[in-house]
């Protein structure tokens, strides 16, 4: 082993990384630089990976292609400014990135919510869970080699979803939909029984993705036993989300943290029991039917009421000084938004701790000693956006 | 049995492909420019200027304060005030835009210009097929282009626009008090000084 190959696998304590893989003495390595503009990639990413015949022996992921200043800008524009900003996160499900911006911010300024912008808030939050769960198996599953099928029956439960955010907030995906202190539209009756309907509709489609998927032995064969994410190295490299809970950690910020109104509702977590890529599907699948649990209490409970605090400022928001971190449970893990406020206009310093990219810390450990077909698959399993993860 | 999940699987395609020859609901897609979905209510794409009677330069309701070119968070509006006033639908005088350009190259449709105006001047259009050989000029318009009548703004939001109207008509009765009141009283001082001089 060279020098420099030594030092690339020089581990820190505790970190509980998997052996180094030696290659054997015949041939060479050979190193190919996947991405930035794979098909996998879901983006721009760049994955050098080193060979050893098929077996990987070395993985370095580079982010950064989609660099956009995020942070540095919502620095110099107001704090209502930032919010459409936050939409383009995670571009997938823009509603909890919405939510757990203006969370941070409520904290912030102490501001309350009504109640019946809370319930608004947790039906799409529970919607935008749906849809990014959906198609995040439809992704994987193309990744595989399915090209198309399962992606587009994924997409065709996404697609009323996505018509339902768009009669309430006019957009598809770029919904900047949530305020400091409610929600900026109120739903009206209509949209709330259309909304049932839909949700009515969903186990259906989450049967029809278990039967179309579930048991199919190409998928067993290619998923089990891959990509194994031990849970000691899960929580130590901070990884959060279905990819933790895959793994058997329970921590889920919904029950943890009850943010919201979440301690009202009844739902189960979900927990695999090997972290591998079939349990991190399997444990999508699952919280969809969650998901659906949470929708119909929320639907059948949602009050009357005003959706916004008429306390609250749309313009001239100065927050006092101070630091305030809110999080949430989003779809791919632990969104957390940092505040530091100097009691100005815009924030002082402002912080955003995206799942995708903290997620993508463990690619190398879950792929070394795998066949570069499985990396792709790997990293499908992660469910990661570049938007969030560059930021 | 091996092979029977992928049977299982293949059943459920099949199922859903002859299915969508007889169920109209499993037809997920239409085929676009024959065939068009009417946007929803709140769809929205880039903004407009209202205006109110015939002329639009005259009936623009902007009174160039400036606020949404201050809180677009991509700033992509560009006023520039003019140097005299003309009445506004109220009677009073206004400044107005003397330029009014958005980019809507830039624009990113986030609504915000519309929700901090407090004049109801700009609203969001519907129109999404907006494209053009020229990238520069063609995607930077100015107020003669954004300027669009009330009555369409009527047409595309009703439910929003139906609100606005409210608004405003409690706004102008409220500004036709002041003014009756405003003469009255003027008349009355003048009576007074009249009575004075006699």
């Amino acid at each position: 082993m060279s020098v420099t190959e030594e030092l690339l696998n020089q581990r820190p304590e505790g970190w509980n990384r998997p052996a180094p893989q030696v290659p054997d003495d015949e041939g060479e390595l050979l190193e190919i630089a996947m991405g930035p503009h794979h098909p996998s990639t879901h983006g721009v990413f760049r994955m050098d990976v080193a060979l050893d015949g098929e077996r990987v022996v070395r993985l370095k992921a580079v982010f950064g292609y989609l660099h956009r200043n995020h942070e540095k800008i919502a620095e110099g524009v107001s704090y209502l400014a930032s919010m459409p900003y936050t939409d383009r996160l995670d571009y997938i499900c823009p509603i909890t990135n919405n939510w757990a911006y203006a969370l941070a911010v409520e904290k912030l300024a102490g501001q309350e919510v009504p109640e019946r912008a809370e319930y608004l808030r947790v039906i799409l939050g529970e919607l935008t869970r749906f849809q990014n769960h959906a198609s995040s198996i439809g992704f994987l599953i193309q990744e595989m080699g399915a090209s198309g099928t399962p992606l587009m029956y994924a997409f065709k439960a996404r697609e009323k979803v996505l018509d339902l955010f768009e009669e309430l907030t006019g957009a598809r995906m770029m919904v900047n939909y949530m305020r400091f202190g409610g929600c900026r539209v109120d739903a009206s009756p209509a949209w709330l029984e259309r909304t049932r309907k839909v949700v009515a509709g969903l186990p259906g489609f989450v049967d029809e993705f278990e039967r179309l998927l579930a048991t199919n032995e190409i998928l067993m064969a290619r998923t089990q036993g891959v990509g194994i994410l031990k849970p000691e190295l899960a929580i130590n490299a901070g990884v959060t989300g279905p990819m933790l809970r895959a793994s058997g950690v329970n921590y889920d910020i919904r029950k943890v943290d009850g943010y919201g109104i979440y301690n009202r509702f009844n739902f189960r977590v979900p927990l695999g029991d090997h972290g591998d890529v079939y349990d991190r599907f399997m444990i999508r699948l699952l919280e969809m039917r969650e998901s659906i649990g949470i929708l119909n209490q929320a639907l059948k409970e949602i009050p009357i009421g005003p959706v916004m605090d008429p306390k609250a400022k749309l313009r001239g928001f100065r927050p006092k000084a101070g630091e305030a971190y809110g999080r949430i449970e989003a779809p791919k893990g632990e969104l957390g938004f940092y505040l530091i406020s100097d009691g100005g206009p815009n924030p002082y310093r402002y912080r955003v701790r995206p799942p995708s990219l903290i997620n993508l810390t463990v690619l190398e450990d879950m792929c070394l000693g795998h066949d570069v077909a499985d990396v792709v698959l790997i990293f499908g399993s992660v469910d990661i956006v570049l938007g969030e993860v560059d930021r | 049995m091996l092979g029977e999940g992928i049977l299982k699987g293949m059943a459920e395609t099949a199922k859903n492909f002859f299915g969508s020859y007889f169920s109209a609901e499993r037809l997920t897609t239409v085929e676009y420019p024959e065939e068009r979905i009417a946007p929803f209510e709140a769809a929205r794409v880039f903004p407009f200027l209202v205006y109110d009677g015939a002329d639009w330069e005259a009936g623009l309701r902007c009174v160039a304060c400036q606020i949404c070119e201050k809180e677009c968070p991509p700033k992509c509006i560009y006023i520039e005030k003019s140097k005299d006033k003309k009445p506004d639908a109220v009677g009073k005088p206004q400044f107005y835009p003397a330029r009014f350009d958005i980019d809507i190259s830039v624009c990113m449709s986030c609504q915000i210009c519309v929700e901090v105006c407090p004049f109801e001047a700009i609203k969001m259009d519907t129109e999404f097929e907006l494209s053009t050989t020229d990238r520069f000029g063609g995607l930077l318009l100015d107020r003669k282009q954004l300027a669009k009548p009330d009555e369409y703004y009527q047409k595309i939001h009703p439910t929003e626009a139906h609100e606005v109207d409210a608004k405003l008509a409690v706004e102008k009765a409220k500004a036709d008090a002041k003014a009756k009141s405003a003469i009255a009283a003027s008349a009355a001082k003048a009576a007074v000084i009249a009575g004075e001089g006699a």
